[in-house]
């Protein structure tokens, strides 16, 4: 057993940096928009039933693997699952919890350095006075590294790379930077966040204007929570839902099994776990849903936000809806809104630089300054591309097979380790070694088949997508032997640019076929730098693997 | 809002803040682990 030279300095520290881990922008905009889009208030249910049987149990896996593979003196994904089973490929499964995070963190530092940036707008008042077209179009400008808003040149570009330094200052101080962070943003973004959702959930009618007459918040909330049980039935809802636990609690990545690595065998990690799950959720499902759709609908009208809700609004429509409250209580919401959204982006980019380098101080014993700067050196070299080239679609597709499709995988390839290479006898004995919670015995059930079979739907959910998300029609269509038609978001079709090759076949005019083109290339462009990356992470593994046998620390 | 509407979402809303500050008291009220345990503030001497 390896003596610890690092360690947390509380466990409400610890907690709170798994919660902020988890707690991510997605909490706050891909949350509602998935309820709006499918069930509104029915979604809750397929959502908390998924919380229960895969968001849960994939916890308690990814606390329980940390923890034992700290004991072994192991800080990442790659020998803790080698601590785990016999045998020299499961380290290689581990290269995503090094590869996703890296990869992520390269376009999620560059939108938390617009949730930067936006502060800074809002405080000097850019905004003041703006339609709500300026606004979006200040967004389309600020991304174009070419255009600046502020007069400094490259001004996209010098947020991004002061917030990345400010990543790597933090994480050169250890876990004990990442925990004073979380105990200082945490409480901020709920307090932040709770003002924001009373403003919103007391909002009512009051926003209505000549343009939009029947803007109403509540007409937002109604819609949102209203539920449409027959919507219960359809597979898509579920799949969403599941994705959705999935995404937010931040699991597949191995930053959870990082953190916990550094908790002893004695200690508790059940109710850690439970408890920063939950505390997740109520940032999600009260805050989150109490924010976005209710202003946007009090001052824009149910329609509008129908027509618009995603991802964008964040920054193309709030800042426009806080400035029919007054240039100070403007700037003061602004300050709330992206100041939230930026302790909830870096505690989350801060567990995404620890894998790199706590693998890197396992296995080569770099310091805590050499780990952080040469993380951040590489999320910079895969970041740039992102920030260059944001509007060519590289970001999107570093979004797509870093952050969604790496997840899923790893986290179907862990739960099998865990539940039937581990086995779940052991996995059983480790969740509950030093637990101050009884957890249901049927837990072991469900981790053990339930949980495995959840993500293989939720991987061949995405694999296979039919044609406009239609399970049935699809389905009917397999069995009355016309084939499953794939919709362009399934990965097989992503894998081919099916969607792009489709839309330059339709294109009329040399410039949009020309603009097509250009974004297949620098997809492609952006496919070979996340193949390099992994390469790259694997080659290293394989030194470590090397070096260990030398030193006769190998498992194999 | 209708009163359906309005019963979904203090019930999850509800339910959720209920078991979040439900499992974050119990962290709170747990009995110390005899040390040496995982956390550093409550050491007699810091750790390295």
């Amino acid at each position: 057993m390896t003596v610890k030279t690092e360690s947390w300095g509380s466990r409400v520290g610890l907690i709170l940096a798994m919660a902020g881990n988890a707690v991510g922008l997605g909490n706050f905009l891909r949350f509602p928009v998935q309820a709006v889009q499918n069930g509104g208030g029915a979604f809750i249910i397929p959502y908390l039933v998924c919380f229960l049987i895969m968001g849960i149990p994939l916890l308690f896996i990814e606390w329980s693997s940390g923890r034992y593979g700290g004991k072994f003196g192991n800080h990442s994904t790659p020998y803790i699952l080698d601590s785990m089973a016999k045998g020299r490929i499961w380290k290689y499964i581990g290269v995503f919890g090094i590869f996703t995070n890296i990869a992520v963190a390269a376009y999620y530092t560059y939108i938390e350095s617009w949730t930067m940036s936006y502060v800074f707008h809002s405080l000097i008042g850019t905004f003041e006075g703006m339609t709500q077209m300026e606004v979006a179009n200040f967004f389309s400008t600020y991304v174009d590294v070419g255009i600046s808003t502020t007069g400094i040149p490259y001004e996209a570009v010098i947020f991004y790379i002061l917030c990345l330094a400010i990543n790597i200052y933090i994480l050169s101080r250890g876990l004990e930077g990442i925990e004073k962070v979380a105990k200082i943003g945490m409480p901020l973004l709920i307090l932040f966040g709770v003002i924001l959702a009373v403003r919103g959930l007391t909002l009512g009618a009051s926003g209505q204007s000549e343009a939009f007459p029947d803007a109403n918040a509540w007409e937002g909330l109604n819609f949102l929570w209203t539920p449409q049980f027959d919507s219960l039935a359809n597979p898509k809802v579920w799949l969403a839902a599941a994705g959705q636990i999935f995404f937010t609690l931040s699991v597949g990545m191995g930053t959870i099994h990082c953190y916990a690595a550094y908790v002893r065998s004695k200690d508790d990690i059940a109710l850690n776990a439970v408890s920063a799950g939950f505390m997740n959720e109520f940032v999600e499902v009260v805050l989150g849903s109490s924010i976005v759709i209710p202003i946007a609908a009090g001052y824009l009208g149910l329609d509008w936000v129908l027509e618009n809700a995603g991802f964008g609004m964040a920054f193309q429509t709030m800042p426009f809806l806080f400035q029919q409250w007054g240039p100070t209580l403007a700037a003061l919401a602004g300050l709330f809104w992206f100041g939230l959204l930026f302790f909830a982006g870096i505690t989350s980019s801060l567990a995404m630089g620890t894998p790199w380098m706590g693998f890197m101080k396992d296995e080569f014993n770099w310091g805590k300054i050499k780990g952080a700067v040469t993380f951040g050196l590489l999320t910079l070299l895969m970041g740039l591309p992102c920030v260059f080239f944001f509007q060519e679609g590289v970001f999107d597709e570093y979004d797509y097979w870093a952050g969604t499709v790496s997840l899923v995988i790893f986290a179907l390839l862990e739960t099998i380790v865990f539940s039937w290479v581990f086995g779940i006898n052991k996995g059983w004995k480790e969740i509950n070694e030093g637990s101050d919670i009884t957890i249901p015995s049927i837990y072991k059930f469900i981790i053990k088949y339930v949980t495995p079979l959840m993500l293989l739907l939720v991987f061949l959910g995405s694999l296979i997508t039919p044609l406009d998300n239609d399970w049935i029609a699809s389905f009917n269509s397999f069995t009355t032997g016309n084939g499953w038609l794939l919709d362009n978001s399934s990965i097989i079709k992503q894998l081919t640019q099916a969607g792009l090759k489709e839309q330059i076949s339709l294109a009329t005019d040399a410039a949009s076929i020309s603009v097509l083109e250009n974004r297949i290339f620098y997809s492609n462009m952006a496919r070979v730098q996340l193949i390099a990356l992994f390469l790259v992470i694997v080659l290293i593994i394989y030194v470590s693997y090397r070096k260990r046998r030398r030193e006769g620390r190998a498992t194999l | 809002m209708n009163s359906i509407a309005i019963f979904i979402m203090v019930s999850a809303m509800g339910s959720v803040t209920t078991a979040t500050i439900y499992f974050f008291y119990k962290v709170l009220t747990a009995p110390p682990k005899p040390e040496p345990d995982s956390y550093s503030d409550n050491d007699e001497t810091p750790k390295e």
